[in-house]
C-alpha cells in the first residue's frame, strides 16, 4: 500500500491571458481557470501508482474558494480525500509562505497516516518559480527529487523507489528511501481519458475546507502577505525594441536580400 | 563589508558558464554597495577551480569539499550552502536559473527563511534603500515584475543564463580562498545515483553564435532538414518554436522561449515563427534578429533588425546556395 499526497494549484490559462496596457495588470475576466498542467501529471501518476500498488490519494490545494473546482476535478483522477486551504490570511503568499502553509497542513494530516510519496508539479505556469516543491520537502525534512520523468519501480517491503531525473546533461537514475517528494515532468505520465462515471463522482464531491483558524495550527506571522519576505514592487508590460527594416520580396530582389544577410554575417565575423 | 555571493555551479569539475556571467553582474552590484564578491564552490576534489573563480572577478572563494558532494544531490548541497550563509551573512546570494540552481535555491531559501526571486532577467541596486531590485517575467512572459526582499538576508535570486555577459578573465588574480568543513552524511542525502545516461549530443543552443530557428510555418519534419543544412553551413545550432516541437518535427532540446532555452547569439534567424511573447522571451536579447515570414503583421517583425516578407523556403534555399558558393571561393 502506498499513501500518496498530491499538491495542486489552480492557475489562469496563460495561453488566454490579456494585459490591460494602461495599468499593466492582468485582465482576469473571461480567462478560464485550470489545474496547473504539471499537477495533472502528478495526479495521473498518483492514480497509476494507486492502481498498481494499492493505497490512498489525498489532494490539497491552497487558493480562493473557486479552487474547490480544481479539487472536484481531482476526484475524477482517483483522489480519495480533497482538502481546500482557503482564508484571506493565506492570500498574497510568496513561495516561502506557501510552502509553510502546505507543509504544516501535511504534518497535520500525517498524524493519521504518514505519506510515502508526495507529488508536486515541476512548476506552476503562472508564478513559474518551481520553488514550492523543494521548499515543502525542506520543511518536512525529507529528500526531494525534481524533474522526475520516470518511476521505474517501488519496493514496498524495503520502502525504496527507483526513478529517473532529467538534468541539463542527461538522465540520472536514482534510488531513494521513501518517504520522498518528487516534482513531475511532462513525460512522467499521460493524462488519461476520464470516464463519465468518474466525472459524476467529481461533481458530487465537496472538499473539506481548512482555514487559518483550524484544524491546523499556524503561526500567524508566517502566513500570506505577512509571512512573505518578497514583495512585488512594480508590475509592467515588457518593452518591445525598435523595429528594424522590412524587405518585401515582392519589391526587393532576392539577390539583394541575400547579399544583405551575407554582409551582416561577415560584419559579425561569422563567415 | 557587505558580500555578494555567487554559487559556482560545477559538475564533474567543469564550471557552468552561467556562474561566470553571475560573477560579472555581481561586480556591478558589489560596486554599488561598496562591497566584495565571493564565489562558493561545493564538491569533491574541486580546489583547482578556485583560481578560475578569482580570475573572473571574485575577491574571495569559499570552498567546501566532501565525498557527499561528489555529484549534485539536493540535501547535502542545500545544507552546505545554507550553513555557510548562516556563518558569513552575505547580503546577496545569486544562483544560475539552471535545473540544478533552481532545485538548490528553493531549499536554501527555506533553510535560511529568506525570500527568493526566480528566473531573474534584470538586477540592480536601488539608490535610496540599497535594496536589490530583481526583475522577472511572469504569467508566461506577459508581464514583468520587479521584486524586492527588504527585511530578510540574504536577498536571493536565480538568474537566467545568457542575460549577462562573461567578464574578462584576469591573469594572476589575487584573492583569498577559505576552506570550510561542513558535517554531511550519506544518510542526510537519502538518495544514491545508480547510473547516469549523458545526452547523446548536448545541444549547445544557449551558447551558440548563430541560431537557425524554425516554427509552425515551416510545415513539416522534412522541411526542417533544409534548416539543418543551413545551420551546418553556418556552424549554427537549430532552434524551434514550441509549436514546431509539439508537432514532433524536432526535439524539445531545441525549443527557444519561456519554457525552453534563452539564447543570445550574434545572429538569430527565425523562419516561419510568428513571434509570440513566450518565444520572444527566449531570443529577444540576440544581437541581430533576421525574421522571414509571409504575414506582414507577425509580431516577430516588431523585434527583428531585418524583416523579410516572403516564403521561408525561397530565402533558405537562396541562402544555402549563396553560402555554398562562398565556401567554394
Ligand atoms: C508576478 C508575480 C511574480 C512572483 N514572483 C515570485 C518570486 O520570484 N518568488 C516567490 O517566492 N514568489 C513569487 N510570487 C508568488 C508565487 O507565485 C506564489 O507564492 C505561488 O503561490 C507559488 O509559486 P508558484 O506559482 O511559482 O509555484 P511553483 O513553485 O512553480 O509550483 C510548483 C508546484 O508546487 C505546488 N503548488 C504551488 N502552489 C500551490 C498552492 N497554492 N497550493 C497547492 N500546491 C501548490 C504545485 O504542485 C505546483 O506544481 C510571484 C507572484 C506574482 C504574481
Ligand atoms: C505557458 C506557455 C509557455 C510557452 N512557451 C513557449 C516557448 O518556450 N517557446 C515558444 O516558441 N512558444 C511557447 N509558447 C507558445 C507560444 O504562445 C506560441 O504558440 C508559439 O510560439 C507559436 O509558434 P510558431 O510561431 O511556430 O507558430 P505560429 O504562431 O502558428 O506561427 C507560424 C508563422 O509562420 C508563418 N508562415 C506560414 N507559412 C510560412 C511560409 N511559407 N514562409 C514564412 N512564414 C510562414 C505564419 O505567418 C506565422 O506567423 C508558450 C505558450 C504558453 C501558454
Amino acid at each position: 500500500m502506498l499513501n500518496l499526497l498530491v499538491s495542486i494549484k489552480q492557475v489562469p490559462d496563460t495561453t488566454n491571458i490579456r494585459i490591460n496596457p494602461e495599468t499593466g495588470t492582468l485582465i482576469r475576466e473571461g480567462v478560464p481557470s485550470i489545474i496547473n498542467p504539471y499537477d495533472l501529471i502528478a495526479l495521473s501518476t498518483a492514480c497509476k501508482l494507486k492502481q498498481k500498488y494499492g493505497g490512498k490519494i489525498v489532494v490539497i490545494t491552497m487558493g480562493p474558494p473557486q479552487a474547490r473546482l480544481a479539487l472536484k476535478e481531482a476526484v475524477e483522477f482517483g483522489a480519495d480525500r480533497i482538502i481546500l486551504l482557503s482564508d484571506r490570511k493565506f492570500a498574497g503568499a510568496d513561495t516561502l509562505a506557501t510552502s509553510y502553509t502546505l507543509a504544516e497542513t501535511i504534518k497535520f494530516l500525517e498524524k493519521e497516516t504518514p505519506f510515502d510519496l508526495y507529488l508536486f508539479g515541476k512548476q506552476a505556469i503562472d508564478g513559474d518559480t518551481a520553488q514550492v516543491g523543494p521548499g515543502v520537502a525542506t520543511r518536512l525534512g525529507i529528500p526531494v527529487v525534481t524533474y522526475v520523468n520516470k518511476i521505474e519501480s517501488i519496493d514496498l517491503k524495503e520502502k525504496t523507489i527507483i526513478l529517473h531525473r532529467k538534468t541539463e546533461r542527461g538522465i540520472e537514475i536514482l534510488r531513494a528511501k521513501l518517504p520522498i517528494l518528487i516534482t513531475c515532468e511532462k513525460e512522467l505520465s499521460h493524462v488519461p481519458f476520464v470516464p463519465f462515471s468518474e466525472i459524476l463522482k467529481g461533481i458530487q464531491s465537496e472538499p473539506e475546507v481548512f482555514t487559518a483558524e483550524g484544524p491546523v495550527f499556524f503561526e500567524r506571522d508566517k502566513l500570506g502577505l505577512k509571512g512573505s519576505p518578497t514583495q512585488v514592487k512594480k508590475v509592467f508590460t515588457p518593452e518591445l525594441k525598435k523595429q528594424g527594416s522590412l524587405y518585401d520580396l515582392k519589391e526587393h530582389s532576392l539577390n539583394d536580400v541575400i547579399g544583405k544577410i551575407l554582409e551582416i554575417l561577415r560584419a559579425k565575423g561569422l563567415l | 563589508m557587505k558580500e555578494v555571493w555567487v554559487f559556482i555551479e560545477q559538475e564533474e569539475n567543469k564550471i557552468h558558464p552561467v556562474s561566470f556571467e553571475l560573477l560579472g553582474i555581481a561586480n556591478t552590484l558589489a560596486e554599488d554597495l561598496s562591497g566584495r564578491i565571493a564565489g562558493v564552490i561545493l564538491g569533491s576534489e574541486v580546489d583547482n577551480l578556485a583560481p578560475e573563480v578569482l580570475a573572473y572577478g571574485a575577491h574571495k572563494v569559499y570552498l567546501v569539499e566532501h565525498d557527499c558532494l561528489k555529484y549534485y544531490r539536493h540535501r547535502p548541497y542545500a545544507k552546505a550552502l545554507s550553513d555557510l550563509a548562516k556563518k558569513y551573512h552575505p547580503e546577496i546570494l545569486l544562483l544560475g536559473a539552471t535545473p540544478l540552481g533552481r532545485d538548490l535555491a528553493g531549499g536554501v531559501a527555506t533553510l535560511l527563511e529568506t525570500g527568493l526571486t526566480a528566473d531573474v532577467t534584470e538586477l540592480s541596486i536601488e539608490k535610496e534603500t540599497g535594496y536589490l531590485l530583481m526583475t522577472r517575467p511572469a504569467y508566461g512572459g506577459n508581464i514583468m515584475a520587479t521584486i524586492v526582499c527588504p527585511h530578510h538576508r540574504p536577498q536571493m535570486a536565480t538568474v537566467r543564463p545568457r542575460i549577462f555577459s562573461v567578464p574578462e578573465r584576469k591573469e594572476n588574480p589575487k584573492g583569498e580562498i577559505i576552506k570550510e568543513k561542513i558535517d554531511l552524511s550519506e544518510d542526510l542525502a537519502g538518495i544514491e545515483r545508480l547510473n547516469f545516461i549523458p545526452k547523446e549530443k548536448t545541444v549547445n543552443l544557449e551558447y551558440a553564435d548563430v541560431v537557425v530557428a524554425g516554427g509552425k510555418g515551416i510545415g513539416g519534419k522534412r522541411e526542417f532538414e533544409k534548416l539543418k543544412e543551413l545551420a551546418e553551413l553556418l556552424s549554427a545550432e537549430l532552434g524551434a518554436s514550441r509549436l514546431a516541437v509539439e508537432s514532433g518535427w524536432i526535439s524539445y532540446e531545441h525549443q527557444v522561449g519561456q519554457t525552453g532555452k534563452t539564447v543570445r547569439p550574434k545572429v538569430y534567424l527565425a523562419f516561419g515563427i510568428s513571434g509570440a511573447i513566450q518565444h520572444r522571451a527566449g531570443m529577444q536579447n540576440s544581437d541581430f534578429i533576421i525574421a522571414v515570414n509571409t504575414d506582414k503583421g507577425a509580431p516577430i517583425f516588431k523585434i527583428a533588425d531585418m524583416g523579410i516578407l516572403g516564403d521561408w523556403k525561397v530565402v533558405a534555399e537562396a541562402l544555402i546556395s549563396a553560402l555554398k558558393k562562398e565556401k567554394d571561393k
